[in-house]
């Protein structure tokens, strides 16, 4: 490709985040009640709890073509089911050698923790992730196939 | 399902949207998605205005699910649901989507972007709508009782409030004696009154409540649950002591900053304000000939920029008083501006002024300079107002300090999962629209733990939050949110995942009396149990449960929509 460098630097990723209403999400609203400006790659799906986000759901984002996928939930201990985010840590481990195995970058999933009280730590996991994925370059996994 | 027809609202929120996002070409844009029978601005829509007309365009466009994008669900959502109610439709067809704390304001300095990213929320969002479903809300019973957190004036005028309402009232004070700051203070602006006089009465009537259970000193362990419905531990005295209530304020307060600044804490003779009135309530002033005061110590600088709105009135109130116990004194108050609002502070001000109170402005950029070595013995200052600089003699530097937030406000904030805000002050759920409540339901904050705040202000506050806490009481139901989980009998294999994952131990595995099922072994959600967390739906590995307004359906569709895929 002739243009290939020009598409590296404005390469721009497309990462989608699951938050659970309760930390992530009402720390992301926190970030904009703040006014945090951070980059703007990154698009918010709602969920109760960050549990709720099953692993084929993060596969299928990825398959799809989008460069990362995060779910940020509440801090451990502090679900407000008590225990989801257990859940999703556990389930974070096993998707990442997955990933890996069937061939995409497991840094394009992400976990974190957002606690409601948290707007800048959302601004500074959105900045960070949109780094990491950009670095990654994009997700290349659908050409792959 | 009849064929959808998606109605997209998309609000400009004054400029607070409509300022960054190109709000009509994200009109055009969502007017093009699959199943978009209508789309509109709304220069608030959350205003009568935008409300009646969603429910105008309900029916005349024959709509029936409904797109908001806006600000947050957290605060917006019943709204909007309640206009689809109103227009007939069911207010589970309503999906939100935010495009003002997720996208304008976290990207004022890129429209462009701004606007794509808008967008495809809104694409994300009507790709959801398309799948919703109507819901029936389930109600769940309010326990009739609220905890109060602290015991100063402000939790105690809610405490108070309620209790004579006659709702049964746990107060949680850390300290041994309830009072609050008050304990601390000298006199009161602008009524010069001891502070004891208007404590005592309040808390004899507190303490005398047969409402009011008191739990003292004693510090919250442990809550959980939800609003009706908390469950408390707190620590009494080295005691647990574990209650129901169902619902929560909190009034803990502010602390003082204690300043690192004008040699505060090495020259014995510079106090806080706080220290001051100590001194004078426990009469160990002793003798002073010329006092100086300053204001905004470590108030409205970069790094804490708010003004604590007490302080000026503290110190005209001190100076006041320093010229009433030796009217031979100099005293001067050194201010960057006065907050006096309101009318009887601005009397009072002058009244400081006809006693013969100097007030001196200073800037920020040219701070007062102390001048002594074993003590303060004068204060150079330049003033603003004549263009000159003054040496003031000083056998008393006084400091108003501000009001900051309590070390454990942020535990307190996580325990409760109710949000900070700047300064570390608890942040109500809207800074105008709804300001005793938290945007977590059953939750409310009174007094300075919201915001530096006077003893009137703290007592209406904590009236304000009694009342709206009242509510749910009263009505002695919630609703439920209609987001618990459902099996799908014929799909379940009973294989029980479902019920190991659920915290709530709302799941059993039950044999069916579906017809035509009957002898499987099928997993059942108790509806009165589910919290709708969803956990069960995402372990579920046959797809067999789904949790209603989050199906698997639903998710799926925003992740195509928003990688581009059908
Ligand atoms: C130097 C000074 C002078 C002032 N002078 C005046 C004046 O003249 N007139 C006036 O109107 N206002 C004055 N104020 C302001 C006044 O003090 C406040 O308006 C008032 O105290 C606010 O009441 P509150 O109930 O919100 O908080 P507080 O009075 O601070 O009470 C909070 C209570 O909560 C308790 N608490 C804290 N954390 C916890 C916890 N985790 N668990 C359980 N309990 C907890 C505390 O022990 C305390 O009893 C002055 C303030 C200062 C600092
Ligand atoms: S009340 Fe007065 S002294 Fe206190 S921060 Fe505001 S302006 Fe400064
Ligand atoms: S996990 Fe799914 S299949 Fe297994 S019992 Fe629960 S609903 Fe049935
Ligand atoms: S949604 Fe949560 S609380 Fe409800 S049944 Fe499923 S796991 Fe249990
Ligand atoms: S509610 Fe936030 S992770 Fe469970």
């Amino acid at each position: 490709m002739q243009d290939n460098k020009e598409v590296k630097t404005e390469f721009k990723p497309k990462i989608l985040a699951f938050c659970c209403n309760w930390c992530a999400y009402a720390g992301a609203d926190l970030a904009g009640v703040s006014r945090f400006q951070m980059p703007t790659d990154v698009r918010v799906i709602r969920v109760m709890c960050s549990g709720r986000v099953p692993p084929e759901l993060i596969i299928r984002a990825l398959a799809n073509g989008l460069d990362g996928v995060m779910i940020l939930g509440c801090h451990p201990g502090e679900c407000h089911y008590s225990e989801g985010n257990y859940l999703t840590r556990r389930r974070a481990h096993v998707l990442k050698r997955l990933l890996s195995y069937i061939g995409i970058e497991p840094d394009r999933f992400q976990l974190g923790w957002v606690s409601a009280a948290e707007g800048a730590k959302f601004a500074a996991v959105v900045k960070e992730t949109t780094d990491k994925i950009t670095a990654l370059g994009p997700n290349r996994w659908v050409d792959k196939k | 399902m009849a064929v959808p027809r998606i109605g997209v609202f998309i609000c400009h929120c004054g400029t607070n949207i409509g300022g960054i996002v190109d709000v009509p070409q994200v009109v055009e844009y969502a007017k093009s998605l699959p199943y978009v029978a209508h789309a509109e601005a709304n220069m608030y829509t959350c205003s009568e205005e935008g409300i009646s007309s969603i429910k105008h365009a309900i029916k005349e466009y024959d709509l029936n699910r409904v797109v908001v994008a806006s600000c947050t669900p957290r605060t917006h959502q019943p709204l909007f649901r309640n206009a689809c109610a109103d227009a007939g439709l069911n207010p589970y067809l309503f999906e939100f989507v935010n495009i003002r704390e997720h996208c304008s304001w976290i990207h004022m300095q890129n429209r462009r972007e701004a606007t794509e990213k808008a967008k495809e929320l809104v694409k994300m969002g009507v790709a959801k709508a398309r799948w919703l479903d109507a819901q029936e809300e389930f109600e769940s019973d309010v326990y009739p009782a609220a905890m109060v957190i602290g015991g100063g004036v402000a939790g105690m005028s809610a405490a108070l409030n309620l209790a004579n309402q006659g709702f049964e009232v746990h107060l949680v004070e850390k300290e041994p004696e309830l009072g609050g700051r008050l304990l601390k203070l000298n006199r009161i602006f602008t009524i010069n009154k001891d502070p004891r006089e208007l404590v005592e009465s309040i808390v004899k009537a507190v303490a005398g409540h047969s409402k009011i259970r008191l739990h003292m000193p004693a510090v919250v362990k442990a809550a959980s649950g939800y609003i009706g419905n908390f469950d408390i531990s707190v620590d009494e005295g080295g005691k647990e002591v574990s209650f129901k209530v169902g619902v929560i304020i909190v009034a803990t307060g502010a602390q003082v900053l204690k300043p690192e600044l004008y040699r505060y804490g090495e020259l014995a003779n510079v106090l806080t304000q706080l220290d001051l009135e100590q001194r004078l309530k426990d009469d160990k002033l002793g003798e002073f000939q010329n006092v100086v005061m300053i204001n905004c110590v470590g108030a409205r600088i970069p790094e804490r920029p708010y003004c604590s709105r007490v302080c000026c009135m503290t110190a005209i109130k001190n100076a006041a008083l320093m010229k009433e116990i030796n009217p031979e004194a100099k005293v001067y108050v050194l201010y960057r501006d006065l907050m006096t609002y309101g009318v009887e502070f601005e009397e009072y001000y002058r009244e400081a002024k006809g006693a013969g109170v100097r007030f001196i402005r200073y800037t920020p950029s040219n701070p007062p300079q102390v001048i002594g070595t074993e003590k303060v013995e004068s204060v150079r200052v330049y003033d603003e107002l004549m263009g000159m600089e003054l040496e003031l003699p000083c056998d008393l530097l006084v400091l108003a300090t501000p009001l900051i937030s309590n070390n454990d406000s942020e535990e307190l904030s996580k325990m409760l999962k109710v949000p900070i805000g700047d300064g570390g002050f608890f942040l109500e759920a809207h800074i105008k629209l709804r300001p005793v409540e938290f945007a977590m339901d059953g939750i409310y904050v009174a007094g300075s733990c919201r915001w530096p705040a006077d003893i009137r202000e703290s007592i209406a506050q904590g009236y304000a939050a009694a009342s709206e806490a009242a509510i749910p009481l009263r009505q002695g139901l919630v609703k439920v949110e209609a987001i618990t989980a459902t099996v799908d009998p014929k799909i379940c294999k009973g294989c029980g995942t479902c019920a190991l994952v659920c915290p709530f131990d709302a799941i059993e595995l039950k044999e069916s009396e579906i017809r035509g099922l009957e002898g499987k072994i099928v997993s059942e959600v108790n509806t009165a149990l589910c919290k709708g967390c969803g956990l069960c739906a995402a372990a579920c590995p046959n797809g067999a449960v789904q949790q209603r307004g989050f199906t698997d359906m639903q998710l799926l569709s925003m992740v195509n929509a928003l990688s581009g895929k059908r």
